[in-house]
């Protein structure tokens, strides 16, 4: 079951929330709609669902428009946040809820209640009630009402979010396995990035009531189009420093800190997106030209925080521990991986180990 | 006596909060924090020793006595008091309309104070107003709330009868009629009740989380199937609490009746709460009046308990 979005907008009053969301989801796909919090991701997938009318554009699941269509005639279901279990019924009857409330044979309830309870591993809880439920339990049990419903298009908002770290990983895996496993058309919502690239096949990025990019996680990462997109993606953060002044075919952050170009760009203002790991930090050497302002021991690295001699901070990781003191200069110099941005904050050129490619617009890649 | 009535509902209100059986726990409890238990607990249980504790047991033992026109005890009778009452008939008639008064009161109450809250959470333009029009007979005292219905159940300039003529119906003499006393007076009732009953409908209505209502409309659940099995189970607690207050209060209901229709006619709408009343301060006989309290207190007992023994079973608290 594919999904086509044609120009989705919605506004509320005179107030825009959403505007030009046009993207096509295919049969199977797992799509993750990412953004920071009150962009309009939850928004979209309710207009998806259907709780909420569409105020312009047109929506088509499997070819067909479905602007119209009441939530339960799109075929799809819906897992929440809070996961939306009803306190009073036991695990069983909420898998089994809306089945029975559709007037589906008992014996058929059954059967899709028991398969989907063995597929998320409740079987044994069946007869408890979500209190006595962890939180994993709780979100399995969702999964399991999703599952029984026997749609093929499964819409989740922020599963994961009211779950722990560590639980949070293991059913990020768990729910990737469902979906491959069922087929799923999946459209999950979140604002956590490592969700986004860890899980999906393709990602949009909303923001400011429209869409940022759509992509695979790799050219998210690697080909943001502009700077909100790579500053999402990655921790730690991208380095976004402006560039003092262009000579030739060299950017230069200050003295020390410059990247080469193997064309030069126009006259412009511009910005060097440099991932923390694309920066090397030496504190060995004579010539200095940052600052040490704080260090963070993260196990297989260490972030650096340094203050540039020119009063921009940046982001520097190092392999494993780095035993250094808070203010001990250090010179800060670039990799030839960066990408740069104009004024708009838009990208203009991607550089990869040398090879280099430039933008001539905003929404086309194109070999330099 | 009057007291009583009022400190056995207040016991019996009190009894849902205990119902979650928490785990006691055991202090360890010295000479010295018992002082100071006593201390604290002092001023009330003074109070409630004088206001509550005495006059029930007094009204206990009055009933066991024939008094004079002053209530003092003069001949003690033993149960005769009771025996006479319960072989009655004019008392076993109030018994009987106070029943049929009771009961159709609090259906009726939980019935449209439910659908009043239920109509006032649709989120549509002016719900505002209705909310506060519904909660509105909250602010109404019972004297205003009586004069208002004698004017709408006036046959010759009531509403209801002008209503009536212009649709050529029968005029019907509200509250001169022995079976439409009552009706009128369940009428008035139950108006007077539903501000508080849709204020804390609509409160527990507000509670359900709307992820419920949109999972289930996400699989294509018919909103009648949402209402009886989303949103009266989520808000169960509400309802019973709500169903024993009504009981309790529609048992003690006074100010209506002497205001409306005097017990009338014909002794029609004499519950038993206005007949206690009739006997002890208009007749003077005190004794036989407690023993008709000791009675109420015994069947607002009985009732209660078989709403717990009955509905709580479907109650889930949360």
């Amino acid at each position: 079951m594919s999904i086509e979005l044609q120009k989705i907008a919605k506004s509320y009053a005179d107030n825009l929330v959403l505007q030009d969301i046009s993207v096509q989801i295919q049969t199977g796909e797992f799509f993750a709609i990412v953004g920071p919090s009150g962009c309009g991701k939850s928004t979209l997938l309710r207009m998806i669902a259907g709780l909420i009318p569409i105020s312009a554009g047109i929506l088509k699941i499997d070819n067909q428009v479905v602007n119209q269509l009441p939530p339960q005639q799109r075929k799809l279901t819906m897992v929440f946040q809070n996961y939306a279990l009803f306190p009073f019924l036991n695990v069983h009857d909420n898998v089994g809820f809306g089945l029975k409330a559709r007037k589906l044979a008992p014996v058929k309830v059954e059967k899709r209640v028991k398969e989907a309870l063995e597929l998320v591993n409740l079987s044994e809880f069946a007869a408890r009630k979500p209190r006595e439920l962890s939180g994993g339990q709780r979100q399995r049990v969702a999964l399991a009402r999703a599952i029984a419903s026997d749609a093929k298009i499964c819409l989740m908002d922020e599963p994961l979010s009211n779950l722990d770290a560590q639980l949070r990983g293991k059913m990020r895996s768990e729910i990737r396995e469902l979906q491959q496993r069922l087929g799923l058309t999946l459209i999950y919502v979140t604002h956590d990035q490592i969700e986004a690239m860890t899980m999906a096949d393709r990602i949009m990025v909303l923001n400011d009531q429209q869409i940022q990019q759509v992509g695979t996680p790799t050219e998210i990462y690697q080909r943001p189009q502009n700077a909100f997109v790579a500053g999402f993606f990655g921790t730690p953060r991208i380095n976004l420093l402006p560039v003092q002044h262009a000579v030739a075919k060299q950017l230069v952050v200050d003295e020390s800190l410059t990247v080469n170009l193997n064309q030069p760009l126009p006259a412009g203002k511009y910005y060097l997106g440099i991932r923390p790991n694309d920066l090397r930090a030496d504190f060995a050497s004579e010539k200095t030209n940052a600052a040490l302002r704080n260090l963070e021991y993260l196990g297989t690295q260490s972030v650096i925080h340094a203050e540039l001699d020119n009063g921009q901070l940046v982001r520097v990781t190092v392999d494993g521990k780095l035993t250094a003191g808070i203010n001990q200069r250090l010179l800060v110099t670039a990799e030839q991986n960066f990408i740069v941005f104009n004024e708009q904050q838009q990208a203009v050129l991607f550089a990869e180990r040398g090879k280099q490619i430039g933008t001539t617009s905003n929404q086309q890649l194109q070999e330099a | 006596m009057e007291q009583q009535v009022t400190n056995n509902s207040k016991k019996l209100k009190q009894l849902p909060q205990n119902l979650s059986s928490l785990k006691t726990v055991s202090y360890d409890v010295n000479a010295r924090d018992k002082l100071h238990a006593i201390w604290f607990l002092g001023p009330s249980l003074l109070v409630l020793a004088v206001f509550v504790f005495y006059p029930m047991l007094r009204t206990l033992y009055l009933s066991l006595f024939l008094t004079n026109n002053l209530g003092k005890p003069t001949v003690f009778v033993g149960l005769q008091n009771y025996w006479s009452l319960l072989t009655s008939s004019s008392y076993l008639a109030s018994l009987q309309a106070t029943f049929v008064y009771v009961i159709a009161v609090s259906i009726l109450t939980l019935i449209f104070g439910l659908l009043l809250a239920q109509a006032a959470s649709f989120k549509v333009k002016g719900s505002n107003f209705f909310r506060t029009v519904f909660s509105g007979t909250m602010g109404v005292s019972v004297s205003v709330a009586a004069i208002f219905w004698l004017f709408m159940f006036n046959p010759s300039i009531g509403l209801l009868d002008q209503i009536a003529s212009v649709l050529h119906l029968p005029v019907i003499n509200w509250l001169t009629q022995p079976g439409w006393a009552m009706t009128a007076i369940v009428i008035s009732t139950v108006w007077m009740n539903l501000g508080f009953t849709f204020l804390i409908f609509f409160g527990a209505l507000q509670t359900v989380p709307v992820n419920l209502y949109e999972a289930a409309q996400i699989e294509g659940v018919s909103k009648s199937y949402q209402f009886f099995h989303i949103t009266l189970p989520m808000i169960s607690p509400t309802v019973f609490f709500v169903s024993i207050i009504t009981l309790i209060e529609s048992f003690k209901s006074f100010g209506l009746i002497d205001l409306m229709t005097a017990g009338g006619p014909n002794n029609a709408t004499n519950l038993l709460v206005y007949r206690i009343y009739q006997d002890a301060f208009l007749n003077g006989n005190y004794g036989l009046a407690s023993t008709e309290s000791v009675i109420l207190a015994i069947i607002i007992a009985i009732f209660t308990f078989l709403q717990f023994k009955i509905l709580e079973k479907r109650v889930t608290y949360q």
